[in-house]
């Protein structure tokens, strides 16, 4: 089958490909490499000392797609792994402990640095200390506190941009021989902020009816340059203009979302989704939605690495506070009552039918209080909600025949609510 | 008191899952408050020194029927967080006035904005301990949490909290940890004097025991002990225990453990209890030196991030200096801390050639045969090791 492609999915394939490309080439060129996480990452700071950022998260849930990770999973398993934890951290173990062979199919480098931002999730911690055990190379912690009262207060602040100054910047510096230049610093975070404009008002385009995006199962193509290793690049503002430009001519031309099978024909249901896709059988999720013309309009995966519809802009101004920022305001480091409010303002702002929570075992950040979330949400909005569980990257976790059920069933209570109104 | 009531005390205490101990303290003067809190490091001095108990919630194990707990959490999380909830929203918690919520994962994280969902107007706070061990860095985001502490608590309390409020309880807690020690001291040196079954009962009553009236009873525990007659050496291993540091095991469970012929020499049980490792600065400023300690002498545990790489140190430490023969790694099910953190744990152990076996648990396994035929093999077989 032909899958369709958007222009800026065949632009991004190309900006990956590059990327792993140099990553494959960098011990022979000599160019170091820094492990580190989508939230809280400090991709323009990596950047701005020519070091090459690689995820691990990224590695995961594309050996996910490519139906790779259940064997790194059971490697791991048969390494001592519980059953129990992260599936991330279990295809990325697995993944390096057969060869550590990329998407692209040649071996991944060695980490020069790990980079811990500790951010909006435990597990990232005990994640690079299982593998500073497997490399002889520096550890840069960074520590987000949790942004328990639904604001940020300046000693957080004050704290991260100290652990920047003191622990990080310091260890880049000596990984990479060079001296931390500020200047150039700042004129990545202006490109970030243009970028970012961009997704912004891609992601707020779904508020159309119909809405010209999927701004879950598409959205997650789209924050790929923003969330991984591009954020600051000029590469990433080209991505991103071309995307707007791309979704403006399907406003205009009143078309919805482009699935695998080609563009949405109607848009029947319009759903907010809280929680990361499973991975391991992406598309067939895909297709169970947008087969019953349901569309995402709004989701909080999408907002994992950086929630910008909220305001926050990368501001060139004051380089380590807006780091800090940023990296306070990723999604899975708000409060469980923050997270009820943004998607209660999802649910009314983008006329939402229905809140769907993919709740997936592997990520206690994410799932922990769920389906309280859910009934605040409905009770605040009067929106009915449903609850479907699979994991990121373990496909022992993806029931696709109960999950089908639980959508279709849920698809048609909505016909039966809006029959009776 | 004789030893039998001692144990009875310890024992009624442990079952008190309505609080009722902590009812009492509040009746006896009008005013009185009590503050809750989940499992591993809270600053109980802060607590203590506005006059106010601090109470250690450390969920329902196997004496709860959870019912609305568990519609609350999918299956694959542990089982601390649902019998906490279910403690609270059958009104068992309703004794406390505040709950304090450590950082030891992201589930009791959670936990800590499911509260605030569902019990607006109470106070609740997560404590976020810093990552960062340096002084001017960690230390001081550490100290500005216990500033904001310190003035909830005034406010909870109705009163000043001075510097003399703070050292005294700073000093009150010293002679608590220093008699827990001695316990620990006490336990590996003659195991079969203060078995973990018996002594685990008497560390729980620090949860719910002001801490003058803990160390007076664990005084009393550690002279009337040995007078025992009954109790005589047995030929059992020495073993640790690691991954116990949140959800605790039913009491089965450790009971299991010594028939099947282990003498727990250390563990990492209620951690919080002596998580600062050294007596805390009495002199000068009180912030100051619980960031100190913080810092610099904290128990290593899962939760706490090890700069220096070494991750099984503690337990090497732990194994040589109380003459361990093995290590059994217990974990509760579904606890990422302790089951991401084993494998470097058990690499380390294998490095040294210390025998070591893992099983997991939840805090209402009801059933041990397995655990005992587990735990009885590994200690036999360490015994037989010895021998040759």
């Amino acid at each position: 089958m032909n899958v369709q492609r958007e222009t800026s999915m065949t632009l991004q394939k190309q900006l990956l490909s590059d990327h792993y490309d140099a990553l494959a080439r960098a011990p022979e060129e000599g160019k170091k490499v820094v492990y580190t996480f989508v939230p809280g990452n400090l991709n323009e700071l990596v950047r701005s000392f020519d070091l090459l950022p690689l995820l691990p998260e990224i590695n995961a849930l594309q050996s996910g797609m490519r139906k790779l990770s259940g064997g790194y999973i059971t490697e791991a398993e048969k390494h001592g792994h519980s059953e129990d934890v992260c599936t991330y951290v279990k295809c990325d173990i697995g993944m390096s402990l057969r060869g550590n062979i990329g998407p692209t199919g040649k071996p991944l480098p060695k980490p020069d640095l790990l980079l811990l931002s500790y951010t909006g999730c435990f597990t990232f911690m005990k994640w690079f200390e299982l593998l500073r055990e497997q490399y002889d190379c520096p550890v840069a912690m960074l520590h987000v506190p949790y942004q328990a009262d639904g604001r940020v207060d300046p000693h957080q602040r004050d704290y991260i941009v100290q652990q920047l100054r003191t622990e990080v910047i310091p260890k880049l510096e000596q990984v990479s021989g060079r001296a931390y230049d500020e200047d150039r610093l700042r004129a990545m975070l202006r490109r970030s902020a243009r970028a970012e404009d961009d997704l912004v008002w891609v992601l707020q385009s779904a508020k159309h009816v119909p809405s010209p995006i999927d701004a879950y199962f598409g959205g997650v193509y789209y924050i790929g340059p923003i969330f991984s290793a591009f954020r600051g690049t000029d590469e990433a503002v080209r991505y991103y203009a071309a995307l707007r430009a791309e979704v403006e001519e399907r406003i205009a031309a009143g078309a919805g979302p482009v699935t695998p099978d080609g563009p949405m024909k109607s848009e029947r249901y319009r759903l907010v989704v809280e929680g990361p896709p499973n991975w391991t059988s992406f598309r067939d999720f895909w297709r169970m939605f947008y087969e019953e013309q349901a569309v995402v309009v709004a989701s909080t995966y999408t907002k994992v690495g950086g929630l910008y519809d909220t305001g926050f802009r990368h501001d060139p101004d004051s380089p380590l506070e807006t780091l800090a920022d940023y990296c306070l305001g990723c999604y899975t480091n708000l409060s469980l009552p923050a997270r009820v409010d943004l998607l209660t303002r999802y649910v009314r702002e983008y006329r939402a039918d229905g809140l769907l929570i993919n709740s997936v075992k592997s990520c206690n950040s994410f799932s922990v209080g769920q389906l309280l979330m859910l009934r605040e949400v409905e009770n605040r909005t009067g929106v009915p909600g449903a609850f479907i569980e699979s994991d990121l990257v373990d496909p022992r976790y993806f029931s696709a025949a109960n999950i089908k059920n639980r959508i279709e069933s849920y698809l048609q209570m909505l016909d039966q609510k809006r029959a009776i109104a | 008191m004789t030893l039998q009531q001692l144990v009875a005390t310890a024992r009624a205490l442990y079952d008190d899952l309505d609080l009722e101990c902590v009812r009492r303290w509040k009746d006896a003067v009008p005013g009185r408050k009590a503050v809750g809190h989940m499992p591993v490091y809270v600053p109980r001095e802060l607590i203590h020194a506005a006059g106010m108990l601090p109470v250690g919630v450390v969920g329902g194990g196997d004496r709860l029927e959870i019912i609305r707990g568990d519609a609350l959490f999918q299956s694959y999380i542990c089982r601390i967080p649902r019998s906490t909830i279910e403690l609270a929203v059958s009104g068992r918690l309703d004794v406390l006035d505040g709950m304090l919520f450590p950082s030891i994962c992201d589930v009791i994280r959670n936990l800590s904005g499911m509260w605030q969902l569902l019990f607006p107007g109470r106070y609740v706070r997560y404590i976020d301990v810093p990552q960062n061990f340096d002084t001017a860095v960690g230390g001081a985001f550490w100290r500005r949490e216990l500033e904001r502490l310190r003035a909830d608590f005034a406010e909870l309390a109705g009163r000043e909290i001075t510097n003399d409020d703070l050292r005294n309880s700073i000093a009150v807690y010293n002679e608590n940890r220093a008699v827990i020690r001695e316990l620990y001291r006490e336990r590996s040196r003659r195991p079969w004097i203060f078995p973990l079954s018996e002594a685990f009962l008497f560390l729980r009553a620090g949860n719910v025991l002001p801490p003058e009236e803990h160390t007076a009873l664990l005084r009393e525990y550690l002279r009337e002990a040995p007078l025992d007659a009954n109790r005589r050496e047995q030929d059992h291993s020495r073993v640790i225990l690691a991954g116990m540091f949140c959800e605790q095991p039913p009491h089965g469970l450790l009971v299991t453990l010594e028939r099947a012929g282990c003498d727990v020499v250390d563990d990492d049980l209620l951690i919080g209890l002596r998580w600062l490792t050294r007596d805390v600065g009495v002199e000068g400023d009180p912030l100051d030196a619980l960031v100190d300690a913080y810092l610099h002498a904290s128990a290593s545990s899962a939760s706490r991030y090890a700069p220096d790489g070494d991750r099984a140190r503690w337990l090497l430490d732990s194994y040589a200096g109380n003459h361990a023969e093995g290590v059994v790694f217990c974990a509760p099910s579904f606890c990422d801390p302790a089951l991401l953190d084993q494998p470097m744990l058990v690499a380390g152990l294998d490095r040294q050639g210390v025998p070591h076996t893992e099983f997991k648990y939840s805090e209402d396994t009801g059933q041990f045969a397995v655990i005992r035929e587990q735990a009885g093999t590994f200690s036999d077989s360490i015994r037989l090791w010895s021998a040759t």
